[in-house]
């Protein structure tokens, strides 16, 4: 992954408008907070495998960035992107990393559904 | 506590979630088995793909982890001299799982190798929900068994303190010096979950808990409970 190029991750998200496409949505604290100095519970979700379909989505933000996507019936949010990919698969990844490289965030989206 | 001395087995097999999780909590016993010539397995119930450690800086991402996280599994277990099966369930996912299917799935393997040991971890003290779920699957599988059972033994995790009150000591331990160069290699193997905690720890230096608890007792000694007859949370 590199760090977002907004332009860029625009581009891919309106190529994905209007059609059906499998989400991959997810937050975590990681699972050992609670042995950690900070001691809390850890908070994790993950979605995979949603079809969805938008009929407009946005980057936003001066980085990291925000993204919205306006279903017919509801909304698909996440905040805190740093870097993104498209794989050779043409799945489009965004995903914010603290500043020792663990993912805190992901918003992935593909045409095709992920690996189960 | 009761010496085990790993040379002396006719097979160890060690039953955990994740990628990793073998060579933390097994590592140098693992080693000690396999260079005396005992075969060791280590069944694996996950892939580990949900893991948020990408690599420090970070080099996988949520789609490549799996194949990422295999490749390691295999060079760690090169380098403990073990095997490896996956059962390829989906991190974070084996507790939602039904118990007795899992532990079918685990019985099957035990009824093929034969272990005389198996080693996962103590079901509701194992601080992650897979942990707790591959350790109820294994003990269930294990109960279940006919005829001659293996000795099951269980790691906990979590504050010793905690653990001593609620569990008494461990019955079993494993001194493991002389597998500590092994059991960091096997470690350093798993590097986009341990570059960052190595690098860490370099920083932090003596004075930190963690460095100390890594240096003083996770590359001394393992330590385990015996499970053969104990009740555990969920049971059945």
């Amino acid at each position: 992954m590199r760090p977002i190029e907004p332009k860029e991750v625009q581009a891919e998200l309106d190529a994905r408008l209007r059609r059906d496409v499998y989400l991959h949505l997810e937050t975590t604290t990681g699972s050992y907070t609670a042995l950690g100095p900070e001691k809390t519970q850890p908070v994790i979700a993950y979605v995979r495998n949603a079809l969805v379909r938008y009929e407009r989505g946005r980057i936003t933000g001066e980085g990291p960035y925000r993204v919205g996507l306006k279903l017919s019936g509801g909304w698909v949010y996440a905040q805190g992107l740093t870097d993104f990919e498209v794989t050779e698969r043409a799945e489009l990844l965004l995903a914010g990393h603290d500043h020792e490289g663990n993912l805190r965030v992901a918003l992935q989206l593909s045409v095709r559904p992920f690996r189960e | 506590m009761q010496r085990l001395d790993p040379a002396l087995e006719q097979h160890l097999m060690v039953v955990m979630p994740h990628p990793d999780d073998e060579s933390f909590s097994s590592g140098g016993t693992m080693a000690l088995a396999s260079d005396a010539g005992v075969p060791v397995t280590y069944l694996c119930g996950t892939y580990g793909d949900m893991g948020r450690r990408m690599g420090s800086p970070f080099f996988a991402n949520r789609e490549s982890m799996r194949d990422v996280r295999e490749r390691e599994l295999a060079e760690a277990c090169r380098v403990l001299g073990a095997r490896y099966e996956l059962l390829g369930m989906r991190d974070r996912t084996v507790e939602f799982e039904d118990p007795h299917a899992v532990a079918a799935r685990v019985r099957e393997a035990i009824e093929r190798l034969r272990p005389s040991t198996v080693i996962t971890f103590y079901p509701g003290h194992a601080v992650h929900p897979d942990h707790d779920a591959m350790g109820l699957a294994t003990k269930l599988a294990v109960d279940g068994l006919e005829g001659q059972h293996p000795q099951l033994l269980g790691v906990a995790v979590g504050d010793r303190e905690q653990l001593r009150k609620l569990l008494g000591p461990p019955h079993v331990a494993v001194d493991i010096r002389r597998m500590r160069q092994r059991k960091l290699d096997a470690l350093m193997a798993h590097r986009s979950q341990t570059e960052m905690m190595f690098q860490r720890w370099q920083k932090a230096g003596e004075d930190d808990e963690q460095t100390r608890y890594f240096r003083e007792v996770l590359m001394v000694v393992e330590r385990f409970y015996r499970l053969n007859g104990v009740s555990v949370p969920a049971d059945g």
